[in-house]
């Protein structure tokens, strides 16, 4: 009986699923085989790894693919008290800037690293685009090992696309800024302002990066770019908006004319300038911080000049695109043939050719000079255009059959078209208002293709209510056959401006499992219990504590005294996969530790009041999790409390 | 009914390695695996000879055990977990072997090791990811502690 009224509801939920809804959009688009496209077994693994940006989150998000299920977040710009990240001392050097420590960003375009322009699963690269910055995400342990600031830079926006062998990583400024950053009037924008391209420099060993050099331009807003591949790896191209050069009410100063720019770097040669010593090294203060994965530890360096290349010296190293309409994306074909410059505030995109580039520059067809730098003839560089019946047009990826997929804002689509005869063969509607699309590889030379994710601005009626505020939703399609399937919703974190997938296949298999406790060089390690230990240095006190299933050495701690800065040291002596210790005190003005097995995490104490205070285990790992707990014991300042700690019995 | 949907399930949760290692391991387990001496547990290692005291062999197995096990074991007394003290009288070289190599299938499996779980109030054995050869150190270490 019991069976045939749970089977019955099971029917009932699924005829009132085919139903159209009430009041909303009709039928909520789904393909009528949706369910089983996207259902993973339990017990079973997703496709692809999918890494949304977090946008105002600072994080970045780690989905499963078809399944849509939230795997991780990563904390990247900003603090997380979950993990510990930006509280512990260890991570805290991640954070900092020539502003000092920043605990937030606002994170925009998570970029995976390229080997021959494709995705190779090593790295995960991501913008801070308030306070300049870029990360890279190691995709072994799926944290950040990795924070670079951007000098001269207003707003790290166009940023962090790769290279065909992430020789670079770009980094255009959103807002320009006076150059060098001064105190001038506002209304000097046109003399005093710059725009700075940044080139930074990844080592294809360890991944580390480095600020190679920067291209001084004219104040626009650099708005996004992508590296060229194929016949045009070498090369890299950025949308600007605000060629009028506003510097107030640019919702109507900035749209006037009818054309903005694409920016056009040879990269290649610029590489020759710097070899060359063309470039000025300009004061500068920035920071570049490192986390190792064997100290477990951040480092944080301030470097304090910057190569800048200037275009009017440097011939033939910039060029301007015309493109029509405040181009917002910039997006370029598998074979780097095609750039296309979607042009927001307009119905049409232009897409450029590399091959008429090349060739007009060839020919001096030029409009004009900017800044030293020409401005090709527009009809001399256009290859085609797509004329989509759409409204704002907003950024494109591309499938692994010759089509090319670019959303539309306004009119909440995603418009498939033919690269090459720029014709439009077919069309799907977003639940609302999307903003970027992924396609697996969608950047790549070889686009691994079969789904296409939307990342929609509204939310609306998609999802139970939740009060004024709604996640954001992304929707799955299927791209596989000639017509796109909408297959399931799923809600994100913050807003994900951009994601990128790859297989699974090509990450799993390195995924850290623990940290070898034998390789641990942390310099307050403790890697036995026998070695668990307090030392006192003036008003210093540093416990050296062990944790394993389930108790931490020691557990009772005498002889802490107000006022004291007591920095509790914890290794995690376990050597097993998803074995971390938690460790919280109370009264702690920061987070909980979250150790992972073999690592060393270090949280600050500060007790204001004397007393016995319990500290404890935050991460079930037991049965006798809720035993793993000790006291520490603070006397008043000045007291003669001995120092003494023991775990067991007190010797 | 129920009970083979259990299997099912817990055969699904493991890798198809580890399930290998439980079959064949349970088709060696001696006459009456409740005999601690004779039982061999469960797990790589099968039979384990032992030649003279070698005493390199016992300061690195010393070594090893204060890195990854004194935590919760004490040598000569009950701590977290029992002490290794006099276990060559109690244990078969094998079973001990395996109790540090494959804890999770020996608490699961094993009867011997189920009991212990049981007298220790649940507290879990670790694994450190022990290799094979790290173990056979630590059981030559253990030969000292009469």
């Amino acid at each position: 009986m019991r069976t045939l009224i749970f089977l019955s509801l099971i029917s009932l939920a699924f005829l009132h699923g085919c139903q159209p809804r009430q009041g909303g959009m009709a039928g909520g688009g789904a393909a009528t085989d949706a369910a089983s496209r996207v259902y993973v077994a339990p017990g079973e693994l997703d496709e692809f790894y999918a890494f949304f940006s977090g946008g105002f989150s600072g994080q970045l998000s780690v989905y499963g693919l078809p399944s849509g299920r939230l795997l991780k977040i990563i904390p990247v710009f900003s603090v997380d008290g979950e993990k510990g990240y930006g509280f512990n001392e260890e991570t805290k050097p991640l954070l900092e800037t020539s502003f000092g420590f920043i605990p937030w960003d606002d994170a925009h375009h998570p970029q995976l690293s390229h080997t021959n322009g494709i995705p190779d699963g090593r790295w995960v690269f991501i913008n801070g685009n308030n306070t300049p910055r870029i990360a890279r995400i190691d995709l072994i342990t799926f944290e950040t090992a990795e924070i670079i600031e951007i000098p001269n830079s207003g707003g790290n926006h166009s940023s962090p696309y790769a290279t065909e062998n992430t020789e670079y990583i770009l980094a255009g400024t959103r807002f320009s800024v006076p150059f060098p950053q001064q105190d001038v009037p506002i209304s000097s924008y046109k003399e005093t302002f710059k725009g700075v391209l940044s080139f930074i420099s990844v080592d294809p060993k360890t991944g580390h990066m480095e600020l190679a050099f920067q291209v001084l331009l004219p104040a626009f807003n650099y708005d996004l770019a992508r590296a060229g591949k194929g016949k045009s790896h070498g090369w890299s191209f950025y949308t600007s908006y605000n060629v009028e050069q506003a510097h107030t009410l640019l919702e109507a100063n900035a749209s006037q004319y009818d054309k903005d720019f694409i920016a056009a770097v040879n990269w290649k040669k610029a590489e020759e300038y710097v070899k060359a010593g063309k470039a000025k090294e300009m004061p500068a203060s920035y920071f570049h911080n490192i986390y190792d994965d064997n100290s477990h530890m951040a480092t944080s360096k301030e470097i304090k000049t910057v190569k800048v290349l200037i275009p009017s010296e440097c011939p033939d190293m910039v060029y301007f695109l015309p493109t029509p309409k405040s181009p917002h994306g910039v997006d370029v074909d598998p074979t780097g043939e095609y750039i296309v410059g979607a042009g927001k505030l307009s119905a049409d995109m232009s897409v450029h050719s590399f091959s008429k580039i090349l060739e007009a520059i060839e020919n001096e067809a030029f409009e004009t000079h900017i800044d030293g730098i020409p401005v090709l003839k527009y009809e001399e560089i256009v290859a085609g255009i797509v004329s989509s019946g759409g409204l704002g047009p907003l950024h494109t990826e591309f499938d692994d059959n010759g089509h090319a997929y670019t959303t539309f804002f306004i009119s909440s689509e995603i418009v498939k078209w033919k690269v090459g005869t720029w014709e439009v063969v077919d069309r799907a509607p977003c639940y609302y208002s999307v903003g970027h699309l992924m396609i697996p590889g969608g950047d790549s030379k070889k686009p691994f293709g079969k789904y296409m994710v939307a990342m929609n601005k509204i939310t609306k009626d998609r999802y139970l209510p939740t009060g004024p505020e709604l996640n954001h939703a992304a929707q799955l399609y299927d791209i596989s056959g000639d017509k796109i399937q909408l297959l399931l919703d799923f809600p994100t974190v913050g807003e994900p401006h951009y994601a990128q997938a790859i297989p699974a296949h090509l990450v799993a298999p390195n995924s850290k499992k623990y940290f070898s406790l034998e390789d641990n060089v942390h310099p307050h390690v403790t890697k036995k219990e026998s070695d668990t230990r307090v030392v006192r240095e003036g008003n210093v006190v540093r416990v050296y504590m062990t944790t394993i299933r389930s108790h931490f050495a020691p557990d009772n701690i005498e002889g802490i005294r107000v006022g004291d800065k007591v920095y509790f040291h914890v290794t995690n002596l376990e050597q097993d996969w998803d074995v971390p210790h938690g460790f919280a005190v109370m009264g702690a003005h920061n987070a909980e530790l979250l150790i992972m097995p073999g690592q060393t995490e270090t949280l600050l104490w500060e007790p204001d009041r004397p007393g016995v205070f319990p500290f404890y285990c935050t991460d079930f790992c037991s049965a006798l999790h809720q035993e793993m707990q000790g006291y520490a014991r603070v006397s008043t300042k000045g007291s003669d409390t001995p120092l003494k700690w023991w775990v067991g019995k007190q010797e | 009914m129920v009970l083979s949907i259990v299997t099912i399930l817990l055969g699904c949760s493991q890798s198809t390695e580890k399930r290998q290692t439980a079959g064949e391991a349970a088709s060696t387990i001696q006459a009456d695996p409740n005999d601690p001496m004779s039982n061999k547990g469960i797990g790589p290692v099968k039979e384990v000879v032992l030649g003279e005291l070698d005493n390199a062999m016992v300061a690195d197995g010393e070594k090893i055990f204060k890195q990854l096990c004194s935590a919760c074991h004490k040598p000569e007394e009950k701590f977290i977990g029992p002490a290794p003290k006099g276990i060559m009288t109690r244990r078969s070289p094998e079973w001990i072997m395996n109790m540090i190599i494959n804890p999770e299938e020996m608490v699961k499996y094993d009867p011997v090791a189920k009991q212990l779980l049981i007298d220790y109030n649940l507290a879990p054995m670790a694994n450190q990811n022990v290799t094979e050869e790290q173990a056979r150190k630590i059981l030559e270490y253990f030969r000292t502690l009469e």
